[in-house]
């Protein structure tokens, strides 16, 4: 109980706080409004007019990734500059508790981009919004904040010991748009990406948002973005615990 | 049984030099501090920047390991037992950094009051409580980013504050704060003492411990080089007489001239609204006023007066004297 309530009142803190963020507002609203206009443009260059929703789904989750990816690098690093991160560390809460709520809050708030690209897309493009099964998808868009940002969680435990590591964040940014299905279908990429893209969230959050949307199963997408979620925990958990001792022991806490 | 206990604390940082052949140099920060303070103490560590008060405040607050030695905060070893030596601990450190700017006091301090467990029925009136301690009472919708330094201290106590800790640890907390608010900000922390609190304070600003601290170690070059009561510090000088200089264009070798005058123990400088004072110290009854004149030949000299020995001259007499302790 007393865990649940550190992760709901950090979960609601930090939105607030990204909320507050103009330079995070305006990457979750205006690149994936320039993401979603260069799509649609391609789409339409390319005849195929039925996948502009496709299109629209693929685009306004390379928005939520990109906050993700964004947020979870940033969040330790930022935490760091403003002398908040030895202040978080000094509390009884375990680290994880403490950290997960900040990438959650991320993911949340890159749902945002979904949102913004499909009102962009109906208002700019007439994309026709006709949902599938609309139940499926209030599930899948919680299903995929979750399994981004747990995979948020465990990126930002690397950033815990490495001071640097969040420049890393911006090389991930585009391969997985491209892996895990975000801008081609992953039928399209050579065979050897596929086992990959099964291990990253983002490519069972797009499937399951797209076949809750265009129709099909998306229930085993849900399914598989809550198991990653899982396993993420399970990895992060080992590694924080881990890396906050060396951290402690190599006094990078307070470095900014 | 003492409520904080430092044993031969040390802690060596490792860092390294050179870009294509990178060599590791060890920097010792501390170098065997060994204490103890009472229940109910305000305990004071004294010393210069770099001296090793942080880096022996973080190993006590559990964020940095030792690199050898032991520490215990209420019986608790901060190694073996981080979790429940955080859950009876509060940290506050100084300067403008450690507060979520975009948001409220209100928010900054429910968000801790969550991280350290505090129940729901009990924050709302612990948080009032301490907005009123504090004096923010009124202004905690106000975004941090508002703030005046002295507000952000104040909060940065309450925050410190929320779960009613047993031990504080105070790091600089009136660093840069202006005269009225650092002013308050000690009578915030004497009423943490009035109420059963044990406090371990760092600070560089000698009338504050003076006026705050039941003891004072002294620590320079990461080791303790004297220990006491305020009173017991200022009798080690008790036997020496302060002569005060107000120098216009002091140069480096007109210091070198006074060091070598007979009879100096030692020499600190302070810069006063674009002036220096020069602050010698001697022993008592050793007429000292025109060897030192003599020896500042060619510096613009005003005001020159003989005083009695305050903490801060034992201060510098400790740390200034220290050189064959490292």
């Amino acid at each position: 109980m007393t865990s649940l309530r550190v992760v709901w009142g950090g979960f609601r803190f930090h939105v607030k706080t990204l909320t507050l963020s103009n330079f995070f507002l305006l990457t979750t609203f205006l690149l994936p409004a320039i993401f979603a206009s260069i799509a649609f443009f391609l789409v339409e260059a390319g005849g195929r007019p039925g996948t502009l929703l496709y299109t629209a789904l693929g685009a306004g989750m390379m928005g939520v990734w990109s906050s993700t990816l964004f947020g979870s690098g940033g969040a330790i690093q930022w935490q760091r500059y403003q002398g908040t991160l030895e202040l978080l560390v000094a509390t009884p809460s375990p680290f994880l508790l403490v950290l997960l709520p900040i990438t959650l809050a991320s993911a949340t708030v890159g749902a945002y981009s979904l949102g913004m690209t499909l009102v962009f897309g109906r208002v700019v493009f007439g994309v026709p919004l006709d949902l599938a099964h609309p139940v499926a998808l209030v599930v899948a868009i919680p299903a995929m904040v979750i399994g981004l940002g747990f995979l948020g969680l465990l990126l930002a435990t690397t950033f815990v010991l490495y001071r640097y590591a969040n420049a890393l964040s911006n090389l991930l940014e585009y391969p997985v748009w491209l892996v895990t299905g975000l801008l081609v279908p992953v039928s399209l990429l050579p065979v050897w990406v596929e086992p990959i893209s099964w291990v990253l969230a983002p490519t069972w959050g797009v499937r399951a948002i797209r076949e809750s949307a265009l129709g099909g199963h998306p229930w085993s997408s849900i399914g598989m973005c809550l198991v990653l979620a899982a396993l993420y925990f399970v990895l992060a958990s080992f590694f924080l615990r881990v890396f906050e001792r060396l951290a402690r022991g190599r006094a990078t806490l307070s470095l900014s | 049984m003492a409520v904080i206990e430092a044993v031969e604390l040390r802690r060596t940082y490792r860092t390294s030099t050179g870009i294509f052949r990178r060599r590791a140099v060890d920097v010792e920060a501390v170098r065997g501090v060994s204490f103890e303070v009472g229940k109910g103490e305000l305990f004071g560590l004294l010393g210069p920047n770099g001296a090793g008060k942080t880096t022996t405040i973080k190993m006590l607050i559990t964020l940095l390991l030792p690199t050898s030695g032991t520490a215990r905060v209420l019986g608790l070893d901060v190694v073996a037992e981080p979790r429940e030596v955080r859950r009876r601990i509060g940290y506050v450190f100084g300067g403008d950094k450690g507060l979520y700017e975009r948001l409220s006091a209100l928010d900054n301090l429910r968000y801790f009051a969550e991280l350290y467990s505090v129940p729901p029925r009990l924050q709302r009136k612990r948080i009032a409580d301490l907005l009123e301690l504090v004096g923010l009472t009124g202004r905690e919708n106000e975004r941090v980013e508002g703030y005046s330094r002295g507000m952000r201290q104040r909060l940065h106590i309450a925050r410190g504050l929320i779960h009613d800790p047993e031990v504080v640890f105070l790091d600089e907390p009136t660093i840069g704060v202006d005269p009225v608010g650092a002013r308050e900000l000690r009578a915030t922390i004497a009423s943490l003492v009035a109420q059963g609190k044990t406090v371990l304070l760092t600070t560089h600003y000698m009338f504050e411990a003076d006026s705050l601290c039941d003891r004072i170690a002294v620590i320079a070059h990461g080791r303790i080089v004297a220990e006491g009561t305020p009173g017991e510090l200022k009798a080690q000088v008790a036997d020496r007489t302060v002569v005060e200089i107000e120098a216009f264009d002091l140069a480096e070798d007109g210091i070198a001239r006074v060091r070598g005058v007979p009879g100096v123990e030692s020499v600190s400088v302070d810069e006063r609204d674009g002036r220096h004072v020069l602050l010698v110290q001697s022993p008592r009854g050793l007429e000292l006023t025109q060897p030192l004149l003599a020896a500042l030949d060619g510096t613009s000299v005003g005001r020159v007066a003989a005083r009695e020995p305050t903490l801060e001259d034992a201060y510098v007499a400790l740390v200034g004297g220290d050189e064959g302790a490292r």
